[in-house]
């Protein structure tokens, strides 16, 4: 277990980490503003990842491709907050959680229909080499390309919410909409807006995680539960602690499936550690949030109160 | 009328495999298949509908109970009688345990604990490597129940099943209208009053939740045995998604709720995909593979314009 390992480890989970935060960022200000549980967030996160790889192949330039499926998928996102998702905010979460379970089944037969079970998307030939970024360190130039992005959209994310009055009006809305609303906010408008960003966002993490995982139909299922496992760990509603767990859960879900296993072969016999190690690693960001909710049953940055 | 319903239903369903010919178990595997979905959507609607709880990982007792089953059939303990109660066991131990930590929570994070424990199991089963992993468990043959019925016979496993179902929905009859029943229903009302009122509000949602546990640990047992196959997504939270729209489709907290909702939706979905109708294929051609678009439209439209559900349709069209 050198340093390089975890050097290189911990870049991992800080890369997964900020594309977290990409989807956790849209879903708890919906969640926040609201209270409104979108399952439908991953759909849109695996619709932006299609329409990149289409236009990356129409365009035939990665970065072209991907820059117009953000807007591409915003509008799309606008569009079904106007149209189905609007209907849903006055409802109970028990009718959100089957209305947006129906999107699902909905935008996956869609898909599957349009462009087929998945597409391809690989990484740009100029950036599928390494980099040298210590004395014998290399580091695959794609991932920090995600890792600058995602630290750049993150950082002007926080400054759009934290610094500018549309930002002022939104953690207006977060902490108590009734009163934001009667000071004269326009919410309905503001939060289609706020669906828009969060589509975009959406679009700018499937996208680049497209080429490492895979663009295939259900992509969004699974990065959907650890996003709301971020939200619920940061607090529903908090941007700052939205940042905080997703970076939190990207560096323990990534370390801890480099690592465990190899921890647990300095303790338990071979064939023990082989079995455990993976699956304590699966497990090991449910433990957390549960852990953390035992804590603080409210979140880390609660948003409200 | 109302009150001989539901012997007329179990009469029907009891002279149905005498009116089926030998060759058509497909209809007889199918009809188990039903009354399985409707035992584990029956349960789930004891907390949904009833406790008011909305437990979004239901399929973490399900599969525990499929998983608990088939690892002892595949280590040699065919008897149902060992497999079925221990699949029950480990769920209610699982509803415990899961439940004693979500119950502490409220609302939405409820919601989401529930799914994150639910995935954290999903998980946890992948990682078996001795038991299939990601590929699933295959089974030799079913459980056995001796007595001389073979349980291998779609013919014996419907009535089974038929028989599992009746149980399960006459326990949920007699615990909503017992007292426990009404202190959980007080609860769904106003948790605050029933508590200031003295009911120990904590202990009888946990109590509910290891119930609810426990029955769809049976039904994942049945379930299990019924394909003679497991696989981890039956753990999976869309598999938990899946019984919530049967609960919902039918009627949260109405007593045929998860029965109807079953019925339903895996009718729905086998009628699209086995039935094909031939001027909807002349506009569409491949419409029988995309059958969940259909399901997943019949679903919004269900709760964008009929919340209450199939049973609530039902019952507000026989009042008016």
């Amino acid at each position: 277990m050198s340093w390089i390992l975890i050097v290189e480890q911990s870049l991992n989970g800080l890369q997964f980490g900020l594309m977290l935060f990409l989807l956790a960022a849209g879903l708890t200000l919906v969640f926040g503003i609201m209270d409104m549980i979108n399952l439908a967030h991953g759909s849109l996160y695996m619709l932006g990842a299609f329409l990149a790889a289409t236009l990356v192949q129409a365009t035939g330039s990665f970065a072209l491709g991907v820059l117009l499926a953000i807007p591409a998928t915003a509008v799309l996102g606008m569009l079904l907050e106007m149209s189905v998702l609007r209907t849903l905010y006055a409802r109970d979460h028990l009718s959100q959680v089957l209305a947006t379970f129906a999107l699902i089944l909905i935008f996956n037969e869609a898909v599957r229909i349009i462009w087929g079970p998945d597409m391809p998307l690989s990484v740009p030939a100029a950036l599928s080499g390494p980099v040298q970024l210590l004395p014998g360190m290399v580091y695959p130039a794609y991932r920090l390309l995600i890792i600058g992005v995602g630290a750049a959209v993150a950082g002007a994310l926080y400054l759009l919410v934290a610094r500018t009055r549309i930002g002022m009006l939104v953690r207006a809305g977060a902490s108590n909409r009734e009163m934001a609303l009667a000071m004269g906010v326009n919410i309905p408008r503001l939060f289609t807006l706020l669906f828009g960003v969060g589509a975009g966002l959406c679009a700018v993490a499937g996208a680049l995680l497209g080429p490492l995982f895979a663009v295939q139909v259900g992509m969004g299922e699974n990065i959907l539960i650890l996003a709301f496992v971020v939200i619920v760990i940061g607090g529903i509603g908090s941007i700052r602690g939205a940042l905080v767990g997703s970076l939190l859960v990207g560096v323990v879900d990534t370390i801890g499936r480099a690592f465990l296993p190899l921890l647990f072969g300095i303790f338990f016999q071979p064939r023990v550690a082989s079995a455990a190690g993976p699956a304590i690693a699966s497990v090991l960001v449910y433990l957390l949030m549960a852990a953390v909710l035992y804590i603080k049953p409210q979140g880390l940055f609660p948003a409200r109160g | 009328m109302r009150r001989a319903a539901p012997w007329v239903v179990l009469a029907l369903a009891l002279a149905f495999p005498l009116a089926m010919q030998a060759e058509q178990t497909y209809y007889l595997s199918f009809a188990s298949r039903i009354f399985v979905y409707a035992l584990a959507a029956t349960s789930l609607n004891l907390i949904l509908g009833y406790g008011g709880m909305i437990s979004f990982g239901h399929a973490a007792f399900v599969g525990t109970g499929a998983y608990v089953s088939s690892i002892l059939l595949s280590e040699g303990v065919a008897s149902a009688w060992i497999g079925w109660p221990a699949a029950v066991a480990a769920s209610a131990l699982a509803a415990l345990a899961i439940g004693a930590v979500s119950l502490r929570t409220r609302g939405a994070y409820f919601i989401m604990i529930t799914l994150a424990f639910a995935q954290m199991m999903f998980f946890l089963v992948n990682s078996m490597k001795a038991y299939g992993g990601d590929e699933g468990l295959s089974l030799r043959e079913r459980a056995s129940v001796g007595l001389g019925v073979d349980l291998g016979s779609d013919f014996a496993f419907y009535y089974t099943a038929l028989a599992a179902l009746a149980a399960g929905l006459y326990g949920l009859h007699r615990l909503a209208h017992s007292r426990f029943g009404r202190v959980i229903q007080a609860i769904r009302e106003n948790e605050e009053r029933a508590e200031a009122i003295g009911f120990p509000v904590y202990r009888h949602k946990l109590a509910c939740f290891v119930i609810a546990g426990a029955a769809g640990g049976l039904a994942g047992a049945l379930l299990a045995s019924h394909g003679k196959y497991v696989n981890p997504n039956v753990l999976h939270w869309t598999h938990s998604g899946t019984l919530m729209v049967m609960v919902i489709l039918g009627g949260v907290g109405r007593l045929w709720g998860g029965v109807i909702g079953a019925a339903a939706l895996l009718g729905l979905e086998d009628l699209i995909a086995n039935h094909r109708v031939d001027w909807l294929a002349a506009i569409f051609p491949n419409y029988q593979q995309h059958a969940s678009l259909g399901v997943g439209a019949a679903l919004l439209a269900i709760v964008l314009f009929a919340p209450e559900g199939i049973a609530g349709m039902l019952a507000r069209r026989k009042h008016a």
